[in-house]
């Protein structure tokens, strides 16, 4: 079985934990990655001390672009709005565990950078929010 | 600079079994240096860019070995070498399409070719009038309209393709009510495969009193075609994409057309006579050709067109014929698979495709750890994939190379993605 498709990530994009919308939310962005059509939205839920209480996503895209949302939003559950933004590109490929090349690599951080730009509560979600600090 | 004579080349037979002339095309891949590098390569992205042949890698280096000069101003006799050798190539070039040498423009490619008329014959249009395009087109043959529509408020009308995935010619009797000026098609679709009847569509035109271009970066590297018998105006197509080099390209415009545009970029070469303040511009085809042309690329192109002929395109197109009705029915054994295109009556070497479930990235990278290159994506036509509400597709495209073998190889390759993502 080969590196890039580790079990984790095939399972993660056929069995997401993560995958759904929160009705109503705290924090929503949603952005795509023009080049292979990969959606994703991400809405956020935080408790009363302004930590992650609930994340869901939703959308469609690979199994790179999907199982990173699903891994990505299960890291940041009881993490505060400051921790997300200081979430990198590297934080996003230590969760799952390959090697990527560069236009993977855009699949794979597409919801770190949706994620990032809710947080930031940007309009438009830039590619160096994902850039390494 | 050494091309195939046929004595040392294994043909193609219209009499063979699809297993003898797909082990010919297995032979010709000697003549690959990318196949002596990666034996175990299966290259069936051919719709993106095709291997180069030895013959013009050697061509091009010849040039630059033997006669590296700039072309039409050198009185010194390499210099005359090297303007021989490129308007030999252009002559080459001609003769394969059916045009005379002065209706040959060098571009870098269909891309510049296609804008070069979307600048030049736009700038003849005014406001209001009508282009008409289908919606089966690469971008390269669509942006180019969108920023002259842009610029000049000419009018964009699109030739439907049905569910059949063919284009709906009543729909186009329709549009030419508008007398349109310019009908700008391709020959054949890179995602659907389908090959467009260009001879009808140009007819019609013509009827309608409107002129053509072909957008034939898929047709000319596939099956013969010649501007004579389709009576086309305009024919943009790529070296790159049938054996020859990147970065040139051709332009076929009709000799009188051609001398009512004006010029596209300006420069050297594609002057008579400069003033301060004021120009005059050259004989055609130099015309449009403004500065250094890709010397040693024209002539490697004119190389690869002399390979082709050493095999036949007729040829060529009845060995994808057989390797694309194999590929079709293999492929539709896969549970799940999908093709997106006509049937294969109507269809070039081509095949676009989905899994269910699976994303065509997926795919692709997955294909590709079995050493099988295909492509993923929207294949530069967005329009068409949201027409029929796909994101993406799987796209293996095929070529004089392309084996049985290697049709088996991709289907198993396959039948391992879809077991990998259960």
């Amino acid at each position: 079985m080969d590196d890039l498709y580790r079990e984790i990530i095939i399972e993660r994009y056929k069995n997401p934990l993560f995958r759904g919308e929160l009705e109503p939310c705290d924090i929503r962005f949603e952005d795509e990655n023009p080049l292979c059509g990969d959606h994703i939205r991400i809405d956020v839920r935080l408790d009363e001390t302004g930590h992650v209480k609930e994340a869901a996503f939703s959308g469609h895209g690979c199994a790179i672009s999907q199982a990173s949302a699903d891994l990505l939003l299960e890291s940041i559950i009881g993490k505060s709005i400051e921790e997300i933004k200081s979430l990198s590109k590297d934080d996003v490929i230590e969760l799952l565990g390959i090697e990527l090349g560069p236009v993977r690599l855009k699949c794979a951080l597409l919801s770190l950078k949706v994620l990032k730009a809710g947080v930031y509560g940007l309009g438009v979600a830039h590619d160096d929010l994902v850039e390494e600090h | 600079m050494k091309t195939l004579t046929t004595a040392e080349q294994k043909v193609f037979q219209a009499d063979a079994s699809i297993q003898e002339n797909s082990a010919v095309a297995q032979e010709l891949k000697k003549e690959f240096p990318i196949f002596e590098q990666y034996p175990e390569l299966i290259y069936v992205d051919n719709g993106a860019t095709s291997q180069k042949p030895r013959s013009v890698l050697e061509a091009e280096q010849g040039l630059y070995t033997l006669a590296c000069a700039n072309v039409h101003r050198a009185i010194y006799s390499l210099g005359e070498r090297a303007t021989g050798l490129y308007e030999d190539a252009r002559k080459t070039l001609a003769a394969f399409i059916g045009a005379s040498p002065d209706e040959i423009v060098f571009t870098r490619g269909t891309t510049e070719a296609i804008n070069l008329v979307a600048h030049s014959f736009g700038e003849t249009l005014s406001a209001g009038d009508e282009i008409i395009l289908t919606e089966m087109e690469h971008h390269s043959n669509l942006v180019p309209w969108q920023i002259l529509a842009a610029e000049k408020d000419v009018r964009l009308e699109f030739i439907p393709v049905r569910d059949d995935f063919r284009l709906d010619l009543e729909e186009y009797q329709k549009l030419l009510a508008l007398k349109p000026k310019l009908v700008a098609f391709t020959q054949m679709s890179n995602v659907l495969g389908t090959i467009n009847p260009a001879k009808e569509i140009i007819r019609m035109a013509h009827d309608a009193g409107a002129l053509t271009l072909i957008d034939g970066a898929q047709s000319v590297p596939h099956f013969p075609v010649d501007v004579q018998d389709l009576d086309a105006d305009f024919l943009a197509f790529s070296a790159h994409k049938m054996c020859g080099p990147t970065g040139i390209g051709v332009l076929y415009g009709s000799e009188n057309l051609l001398e009512s545009m004006p010029p596209f970029l300006g420069g050297g070469d594609m002057i008579r006579k400069v003033l301060l303040r004021s120009f005059s511009p050259n004989e055609l085809p130099h015309k449009f050709e403004a500065g250094t042309p890709a010397i040693a690329e024209a002539i490697g192109f004119g190389v690869a067109v002399d390979y082709l002929k050493t095999i036949g395109m007729d040829v060529v197109a009845a060995h994808e014929r057989e390797i694309t009705a194999y590929a079709l029915d293999r492929l539709s054994e896969i549970p799940g698979l999908e093709i997106y295109g006509p049937a294969i009556e109507y269809k070039g070497g081509v095949v676009s495709f989905t899994l269910r479930g699976i994303h065509p990235h997926d795919v692709a990278q997955l294909l590709d750890r079995d050493g099988i290159a295909v492509r993923a994506g929207h294949h530069c036509a967005m329009p068409l994939h949201q027409k029929f509400n796909l994101p993406a597709t799987t796209r293996a495209s095929f070529y004089l190379y392309t084996t049985l073998e290697e049709i088996d190889q991709l289907v198993r390759g396959l039948e391992n993605v879809v077991r990998i993502f259960g």
